[in-house]
């Protein structure tokens, strides 16, 4: 069984806090991404887990064993590096069994086991060659080869794709989960790109500055967000946030937007945001695809409201649609039937079923 | 499964029981390091720091060693007439050596990166041999090209109606002779790395400045010189103390003569310390060469870490 | 009216360049001449025999060219002896260099300790203290550690692989550092994950990628320990137990008549392993030499 545990792990360089005390339970098997801005202590995370870094404080467990002083040899991990760190002057095959030489791995069963990974990444041909000779996208598939042929508890990815150009990069993601799907290990994956972590991610870990901000599925972290920070790292385009207050006449809830625009708040919110009425330090949370253009049919919950398009961005599918309010820029996704123009007032339609209100001092999604 | 949602009060924990444990870690692998660089620290503080310091105490003695005269050796050596000589002939040689060096250095440097790349191996090759081979050898060569009776140049002078020169006989030439041979000794060395370090100077700098219509020497002066600045103080600063230091060429060539004109340090030291059986004197002249070489030093510091902190 | 022809602009460039090329050309050749001709002159008298040398035709070439002198040294056990101290303390001094410089310089490019950035950038700075002036005390304190342990230090090879290290080591750790510098921190990484132990990162990753500054250090190291001259001439007295360089020049002013084809010969000889290392590595030599210079 290879879970991984994190428990109350924190880490400082000279005194500097870079992560401040994370849980976290890794089941076996299972493709956890950690995801966050440059800086969040996620990388740190990896690399304590793999052992490059020492623990200041807490412990990290592999496979139920506490792995805090055992040096990265004895993990039974492999890594795959941003700059996949394949040794220049081996050849593939020498890279993948590097691993196994050292371990004094019989000849005939290292070439068996590397040829079967060797197939399942597509890199037969490129066995006897140079990684000079090889191209960005060739290179990460050995660096992926040598971390599967030696067959470790758990798989750890340093932002793998940061260096390949978008469409390897899109093209090389699908890889990755197909090879997930074939040899099932735990794996943890670090990357700052928050669509990589939805696509590939059983379960994903938001990180900032050093601390978890939400560990949950893609749905959940999508629809359920707990907090600021992750309503708005996570979806792109990112989440509208609008300030607002919550206002209470005669036992209906309204949103307080601006001067004169107020939405009543759909009736099965009511009971959860009945005891912050009157607080006016709000924001509103709403996804761009909850802010449409204005349709005949609307259901309870959704709201119309005018409002001036500024600039209009057609992606074909779709039109974005900006306009002000409040002072912020709204991101709305119109059919690009409903033709709205910039300069040009136009209706539009919230959907607040989907609303989320975030009290904006605590950062904490009510 | 723990779902640790951020909060700020799991902030601090007390981490002194950890940080033991890691300072423990940390300490070992500091351990391994130092114990892999000792040998170096140790052969360096042996051999090299230890005896320079020694030789400062053995400067002190009287000559049989027995007892300690101060500064008695040094106010001996001011005396001497010889010491004078000394130190003009050290620093004429020095710095004459490496300007001479330096110029022939940068200037075939510029012949070499001339001509097209395919044929500059060939060439680099050719003209690196003087430092190739060791320096007691060539000086046996030049030895003997500068023989009395069968000089070679000589030959060739009095074939086309000029004098025979005294090369190792007469003190002028004899001090020419030795900054000749160190010159063609050094200069390859020099133009080795002046080559290199032209090939470093971006091409485009040479077309800007052509393009603002700059001429040759002005590309040189303007561009050239200012990027390998660096380069060149490097190289001016180490050469002016290994030929200041020098000793196979003077003792080979000339053993310092005639009549004591071209003695360095280095030779002077060699024959009252060892030749003569007075190793304290021969540590004092050493010890001359040292504030100069503390000069030299001072300077390439501080040239050192302007270069760390320009890259 | 006549219509001025102007000369193409492009025919007088490269009129210009072909001027530039060929002075290059002439001033190279000089100096090739200049440099090379007392290493021929070298040759050419080691074919003479005596009486043609102090017969003065022409200096500058050999008439009855013999291998008379040659004979000689390679039968003269005098002079294999010579060759074969040189030999042994040369590649003595390489293993020894090799090995400190190569533990210091992982030690410095990649581990800390407490004044190990200082080390590594100042450990070229013992070329300041030359061996021009070690050379006396070095005399006296290997005179001390004979009389204190009755190990025989004066007058002896091996003392010569004793000091030799401090001319090799501090310019061969610099260029390792340099070499073992420019290494990316994840090959290490990567590595310690695939299982290996720190010794192991050293033998099978960082040499065999370091493998040019490698072969730069070790000519390096040979060639200094088989040129040097001072040291052999301060601590080695006796015939038998000096390396070339002293050699040949005792030999030389011991004598009152000097055989100069024999002792061109021997000179001439004694250059050769330097010579041989440098024709056919002469790129890994030049290398280690302006390791310097491009790497700052």
């Amino acid at each position: 069984m290879a879970q991984v545990n994190l428990r109350k792990v924190f880490k400082e360089y000279d005194e500097v806090p870079a992560v401040r005390g994370i849980d976290l339970d890794i089941g076996d098997k299972e493709f956890v991404v950690l995801v966050g801005p440059s800086g969040c202590g996620k990388t740190t995370t990896l690399r304590m887990i793999a052992g490059l870094e020492d623990i200041t404080d807490g412990e990290i467990l592999i496979g139920g064993d506490v792995v805090n002083d055992v040096p990265p040899k004895d993990r039974d991990i492999a890594m795959v590096f941003q700059n996949y760190a394949l040794y220049p002057h081996m050849t593939v095959h020498e890279n993948m069994s590097f691993g196994l030489r050292l371990k004094r791995v019989p000849k005939d069963e290292i070439d068996r086991r590397v040829k079967a990974v060797a197939s399942i990444l597509s890199i037969t041909e490129l066995l006897n060659r140079k990684p000079k000779q090889l191209s960005g996208g060739q290179r990460q598939r050995v660096a992926m080869g040598r971390a599967i042929v030696r067959n470790p508890k758990v798989f750890l990815f340093d932002e793998p794709l940061s260096n390949l150009d978008a469409k390897l990069r899109v093209h090389m993601r699908t890889e990755i989960k197909k090879v997930h799907q074939k040899v099932r290990t735990t794996t943890v994956y670090v990357t700052h790109d928050q669509v990589e972590a939805m696509t590939l991610a059983d379960r994903v870990v938001v990180m900032n500055a050093g601390l978890i901000e939400q560990v949950g599925t893609p749905h959940e972290l999508y629809h359920s967000p707990a907090t600021l920070f992750v309503a708005g790292f996570i979806g792109s385009p990112a989440m509208n946030m609008m300030r607002c207050g919550l206002e209470e006449t005669a036992g209906a809830l309204r949103l307080k937007l601006h001067g004169d625009l107020a939405l009543p708040v759909p009736q099965e919110r009511v009971a959860r945001y009945q005891p912050h009425a009157g607080k006016s330090n709000l924001l509103l949370g709403l996804r761009p695809e909850h802010l449409t253009e204005m349709r005949s049919q609307s259901a309870p919950g959704q709201s119309a409201f005018d409002a001036t398009v500024e600039v209009t961005e057609p992606m074909g599918m779709e039109t974005l649609v900006f306009f002000s309010l409040n002072g912020a820029e709204v991101c709305a996704r119109t059919n690009p039937a409903a033709n709205l123009q910039p300069g040009k007032r136009a209706q539009l339609l919230a959907d607040l079923r989907y609303m989320h209100l975030i009290d904006e001092t605590s950062g904490r999604v009510l | 499964m723990a779902n640790g949602i951020a909060t700020e009060a799991a902030a601090r924990l007390p981490v002194a029981r950890r940080r033991a444990a890691r300072r423990r870690f940390a300490r070992h692998k500091s351990l391994i390091a130092f114990l892999m660089a000792l040998p170096l620290i140790a052969l360096i503080a042996a051999l090299v720091v230890y005896p320079a310091f020694y030789s400062l105490w053995l400067a002190m003695l009287n000559k049989g060693m027995e007892h300690f005269v101060a500064l008695g050796n040094f106010t001996c050596l001011f005396r001497r007439d010889v010491f004078g000589r000394v130190v003009k002939q050290s620093v004429i040689f020095a710095v004459s050596a490496v300007i001479f060096k330096a110029l022939i250095g940068f200037v075939v440097a510029h012949f070499v990166h001339n001509i097209p790349a395919k044929g500059q191996r060939k060439w680099r090759g050719m003209l690196l041999v003087p430092w190739v081979i060791p320096p007691a050898m060539s000086t046996l060569a030049w030895f003997w090209l500068f023989d009395p009776s069968y000089s070679a140049f000589n030959w060739v002078l009095s074939r086309i109606g000029l004098h025979a020169v005294p090369w190792l006989g007469d003190p002028l030439w004899a001090r020419f002779s030795v900054i000749l041979v160190n010159v063609w000794y050094g200069a390859p060395f020099f133009l080795i790395m002046y080559l290199a370090a032209l090939k470093s100077v971006p091409e485009q700098l040479y077309e800007a400045a052509a393009i603002d219509g700059a001429s040759g020497w002005q590309k040189i002066w303007y561009v050239t010189l200012p990027m390998m600045r660096n380069i060149i103080a490097i190289t001016v600063l180490f050469s002016l103390i290994v030929t200041f230091a020098n000793f196979d060429i003077v003792r080979i060539l000339t053993n310092g003569g005639p009549i004591d004109q071209t003695h360095v340090f280095a030779t002077w030291a060699f024959q009252l310390g060892i030749e003569g059986g007075d190793l304290p004197l021969g540590a004092c002249v050493s010890l001359f060469m040292f504030p100069i070489l503390g000069i030299a030093a001072y300077f390439i510091l501080r040239d050192i870490n302007r270069r760390g902190t320009e890259a | 009216m006549s219509t001025l022809a102007l000369p193409a602009p492009r025919a007088s460039l490269k009129r210009e360049r072909r001027w530039a090329l060929i002075w290059s050309y002439v001033f190279l050749v000089i100096f090739a001449v200049i440099f090379l001709t007392p290493p021929l002159y070298m040759l050419v008298t080691s074919l003479k025999t005596s009486a043609e040398i102090s017969a003065v035709t022409l200096p500058w070439w050999v008439f009855h060219p013999t291998l008379e002198n040659y004979r000689t040294l390679f039968t003269s056990e005098q002079y294999l002896t010579f060759f074969r101290n040189s030999a042994v303390v040369a590649l003595s001094v390489v293993a020894i260099t090799m090995v400190i410089s190569i533990l210091a310089a992982f030690s410095l490019s990649r581990m800390r300790f407490w004044g190990s950035a200082a080390l590594a950038t100042g450990v070229f700075l013992t070329y300041l203290i030359p061996e021009t002036l070690l050379f006396i005390p070095l005399f006296k304190i290997f005179a001390f550690v004979q009389d204190w342990t009755g190990i025989e230090m004066m007058n002896h090879w091996w003392v010569l692989i004793v000091v030799y290290p401090t001319l090799t080591v501090p310019f061969c750790t610099w260029i390792m550092i340099g070499y073992f510098a420019s290494i990316p921190k994840e090959l290490d990484e990567a590595a310690l994950i695939d299982g290996a132990s720190y010794f192991q990162v050293l033998t099978r990753i960082f040499l065999p990628v370091a493998l040019p500054g490698v072969i730069a250090a070790t000519i390096f190291a040979f060639t200094v320990s088989w040129a040097d001259f001072l040291y052999p001439m301060a601590f080695t007295t006796s015939i038998d137990q000096m390396v070339l360089p002293a050699g040949i020049v005792t030999t030389l002013i011991k004598g009152d008549v000097y055989n100069w084809g024999q002792i061109m010969t021997a000179a001439l000889l004694g250059a050769l392993p330097p010579l041989l290392i440098y024709a056919f590595l002469m790129d890994y030599y030049i290398a280690g030499l302006t390791a310097g210079a491009t790497k700052g």
